[in-house]
């Protein structure tokens, strides 16, 4: 849902299928077999025929769709806040309680989607007929309502008067049960859509809201009939048909190899996950204890061992992490390849770097890996080669793309596994940290001391005071660096 | 007599002039619905293709796999200070602090781990629906209602008015749904009101790409997480998903089985599949790979739409922030819900998982964010 369609009365679609799913709930429970247990239950001399308890109502939710009380009480609580429900006893409090409180349906009739939007006409007819049955039975915020209605629908007063007598008139010649239930089920429709909430301002609120939204819908109807044509449109089923043909093409991979890789992806990670399997030594935000943060960041002298393990799980893990790739490159420097890495890390500058840089990037990268006789000659096959230096002539952001591409490869599929066999890799798994688990604190109630942590802003700033450089514009370089904790 | 004749040579020339009109628009009608009725046999043809190699379901696949046992989650932090319904969040890569955005415009950037304020910043417009930090932690970028996406630099000096740093990237004309930071500071990804996304260059606020293919509003994005880096999903009011190549602009793979607006789409923690929340009351999980949804999480007694969704660290769990104020987790592989959250008094507007999987915030329009570990 969108902040257009909900001027645009979006807001009532959404409504709608969301109240077509609570339908779906109210047909089921009152379903002859499966549905629930209803019994009369006695209201002051009357008897009121299929009413149903709170607590049965609870138990028949957890029994159908298999969920705790908890979750039972709050849709039950949806139930009845949207009005297919409604208390019998204390109709004004719309909360159901799980005790022997009477309930009953609301009769289709009354569903606000049925009659939607609820006029005002039927709402100043039912408060006539109130105001005729029994003088004074009106609350204080519908006794003001009615007078409001009275003022701005005086034209049609005589017909609201005439169709609230017909109507009482006609409830009299019904048994007393019924009469009562038509009572409640009435008294519910509007408990729901005229809420006695905030009087007066919410209710010209309303009426406004009403008239802005018909006002809205009607321009934007005249819009799109008679200013629009079907050009957009045309143009979006165009390109429907490239992406169509497009995938019709396009090689597709077995479920089943799919499928398989999320459960071997999930295996994986499994111990790796602070949500699935605990953090160790503790997870910070649980105990409140920072241990977790300081032992994984970037600069800890010896990492722990989980991290060190995800270096090996694929090549991109190794280089996100910025310890990994320092390792990776020093076991480039020694089989003397790392202009490699050396080589991808300067693509990856220019792809995501300023697009005024561009040109001085590429030049650079030309003259220190690409050049006949360049000091870090990278080892690239001919074609591609010919292709990027034809396409150097006319820099722009991709342009190493093919390049970083074959280099990327070339590290995946030879160095990287080569990395993995190494001593080197092998003595930092051994040397790698396993956390002891914090133990439970004595006292559990005491809360440990938060403390702060400088704010990555704050680390650059200092960085570019010490540097002496004036980054672009965007940084802050303010003096005011260290003595600013929050 | 020359007045009549005028008037009706007038009149004449209008009627002809409307019953061209009329034909041009029947004939246009006419080609329309014959594409229509094209598009939906391409499309009927498509999900043929689709299924032939769909040999077995995800939860089959999943019954090897142990089950989930009871999860224990609760409210480790509750962020109380904006003044109306929070819209947006997003966690700096420092992993505690966040920034928020909330509808009376007001932009706050938290250390979430000790629940103080750092930095906020007052936007010129209401409805701030999106907002991202910087991969730096120097920035946050946000906008909304002003059809714009501005990059604040985060400064320390508590006496200096962020407001007056401000920069503005982006410029549509529609509303700001999502804006995102690709690898750097330097570029911006943002999808509008106006069903297009763009990429923008943050430094000069120059558009490098454009992507034109929803039919509707665009409501969300997300980038995948994959070694080419290139491409991004995006969800919106015409119950698609598209696939997009950041390089060419173009709209590499479409999904449309939702029944209702996306609003919220997020890859898995792999990049090969992604998932979607819609007002359907449905998240469902889409394979790139094979090209087709491969599970939907939903349920009878869940009745309202889901507005946000992510996955754990290893993907084996789904989040979802749902309309009627609560947060329900999916088992992704088997398909169950593990577990339903309450806590927060309204709608549950953004939710995201922390970058190291610890735990996720969630943003509602009860005016709190609350972090669950």
């Amino acid at each position: 849902m969108t902040i257009n369609t909900m001027a645009k009365g979006g807001w009532h679609r959404e409504q709608m299928s969301c109240f077509r799913k609570m339908e779906k709930v109210i047909v089921a429970m009152q379903d002859p077999d499966m549905g629930m247990k209803m019994r009369n239950q006695r209201l002051l001399i009357t008897v009121i025929p299929h009413a149903m308890t709170g607590r049965d109502i609870i138990a028949w939710l957890i029994h159908t769709y298999s969920i705790c009380e908890e979750e039972a009480l709050h849709l039950s609580g949806l139930l009845v806040r949207y009005g297919y429900i409604y208390p019998l006893k204390e109709p004004r409090s719309l909360v159901l309680r799980p005790d022997e409180s009477p309930y009953r349906f609301q009769t289709p009739y009354f569903w606000t989607s049925t009659r939607w939007p609820a006029s005002e006409l039927d709402y100043a007819i039912y408060l006539a007929k109130k105001n005729i049955r029994k003088q004074g039975e009106l609350m204080e915020y519908e006794k003001t309502r009615y007078s409001l209605l009275h003022k701005r629908i005086n034209h049609t007063w005589d017909f609201v008067v005439m169709q609230a007598r017909e109507q009482l008139r006609a409830s009299k010649q019904r048994r007393k049960a019924d009469r009562i239930v038509f009572e409640c089920q009435e008294q519910a429709y509007w408990l729901i859509n005229r809420p006695p909430v905030c009087l007066l301002l919410l209710y010209s609120l309303l009426h406004f809201c009403t008239i802005l939204f018909y006002i809205i819908l009607y321009c934007t109807l005249l819009y799109y009939t008679i200013l629009c044509n079907a050009l957009p449109y045309y143009t979006t089923i165009e390109t429907c048909f490239t992406v169509f043909k497009q995938a019709l093409g396009r090689n597709r991979v077995k479920s089943s190899i799919c499928l398989e890789s999320f459960v071997k992806y999930s295996e994986q990670y499994q111990n790796h996950d602070p949500i699935m399997q605990g953090s160790l030594p503790s997870n910070p935000w649980i105990s409140d204890d920072t241990a977790y943060w300081t032992m994984n960041s970037e600069t800890v002298p010896i990492p722990t061992r989980l991290r060190v393990e995800r270096w090996s799980f694929s090549f991109m893990e190794l280089l996100n992490d910025d310890m990994g790739r320092r390792e990776f490159m020093t076991y480039l420097e020694k089989e003397f390849s790392a202009e490699n890495l050396c080589f991808w890390q300067a693509c990856e500058d220019i792809k995501h770097g300023e697009s005024s840089r561009i040109i001085e990037k590429v030049e650079m990268i030309y003259k220190n890996f690409l050049a006949p006789g360049a000091a870090r000659w990278v080892n690239i096959d001919s074609k591609t080669m010919d292709k990027t230096l034809e396409g150097i002539r006319n820099p722009h952001r991709f342009i190493m793309d093919d390049a970083q591409m074959h280099i990327y490869f070339l590290m995946k599929k030879d160095s990287y596994p080569r990395y993995l066999k190494s001593d080197l890799y092998k003595n930092m798994l051994a040397k790698a940290i396993v956390p002891q688990e914090t133990k439970k604190s004595v006292f559990p109630f005491v809360r440990r001391q938060r403390h702060a942590n400088p704010s990555p802003a704050q680390a650059v700033a200092q960085a570019t005071e010490e540097d002496g450089h004036a980054k672009g514009a965007g940084q802050a370089g303010t003096k005011s660096a260290a003595g600013s904790h929050v | 007599w020359i007045n009549t004749t005028f008037m009706a040579f007038c009149h004449i020339y209008s009627l002809v002039m409307a019953f061209r009109a009329c034909l041009e628009e029947v004939q246009l009608n006419e080609t329309l619905t014959h594409l229509k009725t094209e598009s939906e046999t391409l499309k009927s043809k498509l999900e043929d293709e689709r299924a032939k190699l769909h040999d077995v379901e995800l939860h089959q696949v999943a019954e090897k796999v142990e089950g989930l046992g009871q999860f224990v989650m609760k409210t480790r932090r509750t962020l109380k200070g904006h003044g109306n319904k929070v819209l947006c969040m997003d966690w700096c890569k420092d992993k505690r602090r966040i920034v928020s955005s909330s509808q009376d415009g007001k932009v706050i950037v938290w250390d979430a781990f000790t629940t103080n304020k750092e930095h906020a910043v007052t936007m010129p417009c209401t409805w701030v629906m999106a907002c991202a930090y910087a991969p730096s932690g120097c920035a946050v970028a946000c906008g909304g209602l002003d059809n714009k996406c501005s990059v604040y630099p985060l400064s320390l000096d508590k006496n200096e008015n962020l407001a007056a740093k401000k920069k503005s990237v982006a410029m549509h004309t529609n509303y700001l749904s999502a804006c995102s930071f690709t690898n750097s500071d330097m570029q911006i990804l943002t999808s509008s009101g106006d069903g297009t996304c763009a990429l923008w260059d943050v430094e000069s606020g120059q558009l490098l790409q454009s992507f034109h293919g929803h039919a509707a509003d665009v409501l969300c994005l997300d980038l995948a997480p994959s070694e080419t880096g290139n491409t991004f999903v995006s969800g919106g009011c015409d119950k698609k998903a598209n696939v997009w190549d950041m390089r060419s602009g173009q709209c590499i793979q479409s999904f449309e089985t939702h029944e209702s607006d996306i609003n919220s789409v997020r890859y898995y923690p792999s990049g090969d599949a992604f998932a979607s929340g819609s007002d359907d009351a449905t998240c469902r999980l889409y394979d790139l790979r094979a090209d087709r949804e491969v599970a939907i999480y939903s349920k009878e007694s869940i009745i309202f739409g889901v507005s946000s969704v992510d996955f754990s660290l290893s993907g084996r769990l789904l989040f979802g922030g749902y309309n009627d104020y609560t947060i329900n987790v999916w088992d992704v592989l088997k398909g169950t819900r593990v577990s339903i959250l309450f806590g927060h008094e309204n709608r549950v507007s953004t939710l995201r998982v922390s970058p190291d999987g610890t735990a996720f915030c969630t943003g509602s329009w009860d005016h709190t964010l609350r972090i669950w570990a």
